[in-house]
């Protein structure tokens, strides 16, 4: 089987397929056993210089890996007895958007994730993940539940934007993303938001204006894909790399910008080759966010909210030269 | 399609043609005419000045600009072909407004509004820091002064320039509005002029208590080619235009622009 390989992952992919080659073969030769014996040896070293210093634009790729783990993968494992909420009342409901109330360490939760689909076909129903406006107003509805029951809110941000079509035009695509980011800025409950792979422009953000907000070690999060930057600064969208360094989309860039709150670490390979330590440090986190943010009264958790968003010109003027 | 409309008309001596009808109409009639087509009613885009001095009593004179220190300035180190700093000097030049939001006070048939008055030419009157707080800034100020506000939008989106900042700028706003909201019983009115999408849109400019718009503007999320490539055909004429959206339900009125003076008036009256 030919593996999915990122050009960067070439020699690595390549590798793997010859070990695992070798290792099928029942009977191996004197020859093929010490080719074996020098390929396993260098592995290690092919693997780590494979993942180590990754350009923005390898982690823009990671973070949009078809093996990647989706939002429902971490939700499915982080969260206990799911009951799911359906549509916004109006229209059917938008698959690429799922909304749950679940229990977190035994206590009831409101989870939000946008989903894009482990398979092709999934993929195809989920719209790889870019929701229409009935999508984030079921998110709306969801944010509601959770002030209702006085539960704290967790969303999984997974997206290369909204949906851009012409139903989501009609529908009013621009207004349910505002209103959206609105209920969340001002909605009485604690909030906690990870951008686990693509955090795609304003369709991401709808989800993502938390108390806490967490941005994966391998995922971005920006205000233009960067093809879509390459394209109109060079009129190339193969100039997408170096957009992605310009952007400024990494974990590590806008957590030194003080515009996210934290760094969730992957493992060396990224997520999709460790998909279980991943999760426990989602959940590690998870667990100290809720516990800073559970305690504090409404008014405060809103105030410092709000002062989050407010006072980035604070963190920026430090930094501008 | 007519998607980018063609702002500077092909200047005679006193006549023009209009690049939309193809009539040739007096200058200084279309001039008197708000920049609007006398023949068919196209409505030019105008710069932010332009909108100021036909909207306000007494003109530029009557308005108080605010805010004016308020600017973006190069936080990424955003460096391609020329650094960012020097694009936005540059737009400056060319526009001769310092961002691409004019944010400040004056009267309309005697009644004393807050205005956010964005300039296109100005980077597509794209929102980055400098444009956030100016609004956030003017909100405030209404509400300290007890002002409505009236918000003629004409924007591109975010300004990826200043990459996630630009896109905070969505949340910031929305918290100011809401501010202003809580804070006065008065009125905030957006006004989308061509063309009004992406993040300001999706932000601010979306949550006014009533939404107009000047005829046959571009209004939407996503910008029409974007769409196209995404759906893989041509898109319908109409489609994101003023008139198409007050259909669908997602305005809830056109004004044609030498109606705006009474537009504004009408819901400051108490
Ligand atoms: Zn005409």
């Amino acid at each position: 089987m030919k593996r999915f390989a990122f050009d960067f992952e070439n020699e690595l992919i390549n590798l793997e397929s010859e070990i695992d080659r070798l290792k099928s073969i029942k009977q191996l030769s004197k020859e093929d056993s010490r080719k074996l014996e020098e390929l396993e040896k260098i592995y290690s070293e092919v693997y780590r210089k494979t993942y180590s210093n990754l350009t923005p634009w390898n982690r823009v790729q990671l973070a949009r890996h078809p093996y990647r783990p989706t939002s429902l993968f971490y939700i499915n494992r982080l969260f206990k007895g799911l009951q799911e909420i359906k549509a916004d009342r109006r229209y059917p409901d938008d698959l690429s958007l799922v909304c749950f109330i679940g229990e977190y360490k035994g206590k009831k939760t409101a989870i939000a994730g946008i989903e894009k689909g482990a398979d092709s076909r999934e993929r195809q129903k989920r719209r790889f993940g870019m929701p229409l406006p009935e999508g984030y107003y079921k998110f709306i509805r969801l944010l509601e539940i959770a002030e209702q029951l006085k539960i704290p809110v967790i969303t999984f941000v997974d997206t290369p934007g909204a949906y851009p079509g012409i139903e989501a035009e009609e529908k009013g695509q621009a207004l349910a993303i505002a209103r959206s980011i609105q209920k969340m800025l001002f909605v009485k409950v604690p909030t906690v938001s990870f951008v686990i792979g693509e955090g795609g422009s304003g369709g991401a953000i709808a989800l993502a204006c938390a108390d806490r907000i967490y941005v994966l070690e391998n995922a971005y999060y920006s205000v233009i894909s960067p093809e879509g930057c390459a394209s109109i600064l060079f009129h190339d969208e193969k100039r997408a790399p170096e957009a992605a360094e310009l952007l400024k989309l990494t974990a590590d860039d806008l957590f030194k910008l003080k515009l996210i709150h934290g760094i969730v670490k992957e493992p060396l390979g990224s997520a999709y080759r460790h998909p279980e330590e991943t999760l426990r440090n989602i959940d590690k986190t998870l667990e100290n966010a809720l516990q800073e943010i559970s305690s504090k009264d409404v008014e405060q958790l809103l105030k410092e909210r709000h002062q989050f968003f407010i006072n980035i010109d604070r963190n920026i003027n430090n930094l501008v030269k | 399609m007519n998607d980018r409309i063609k702002t500077n008309l092909k200047e005679d001596i006193l006549w023009l043609k209009c690049s939309n009808c193809k009539e040739f109409i007096f200058k200084r009639i279309f001039e008197e005419n708000l920049k609007v087509c006398p023949i068919c009613g196209f409505h030019y885009r105008i710069g932010a000045y332009e909108r100021i001095e036909m909207t306000f009593d007494d003109g530029i004179r009557g308005f108080k600009s605010l805010f004016e220190d308020i600017v973006s300035k190069d936080i990424l180190g955003f460096t391609t072909s020329e650094p960012y700093s020097l694009t936005l000097e540059k737009n400056r030049e060319k526009s001769g407004v310092k961002e691409a939001v004019i944010v400040g006070t004056g009267k309309v048939k005697g009644y004393e509004i807050a205005a956010i008055i964005f300039d296109f030419n100005f980077m597509g009157g794209s929102m980055g820091f400098g444009v956030g707080e100016r609004i956030i800034r003017i909100f405030n100020y209404a509400s300290q002064k007890k002002l409505p506000v009236f918000a003629f939008i004409a924007s591109g989106g975010a300004r990826m320039q200043e990459g996630m900042v630009s896109l905070y700028q969505m949340p910031r706003t929305i918290i100011a509005v809401e501010k202003f909201k809580e804070e006065t019983r008065l009125p905030y009115v957006s006004i989308f002029l061509n063309p009004t999408t992406g993040g300001v849109l999706a932000s601010f400019a979306y949550l006014a208590d009533y939404i107009a718009a000047e005829p046959n503007a571009l209004i939407g999320f996503a910008g029409p080619r974007v769409i196209e490539k995404t759906i893989g055909r041509k898109l319908p004429e109409r489609f994101q235009r003023s008139e198409f959206l007050l259909e669908k339900g997602l305005i809830d009125k056109i004004v044609r622009r030498n109606e705006i003076r009474d537009f504004v008036s009408w819901w400051c009256r108490s």
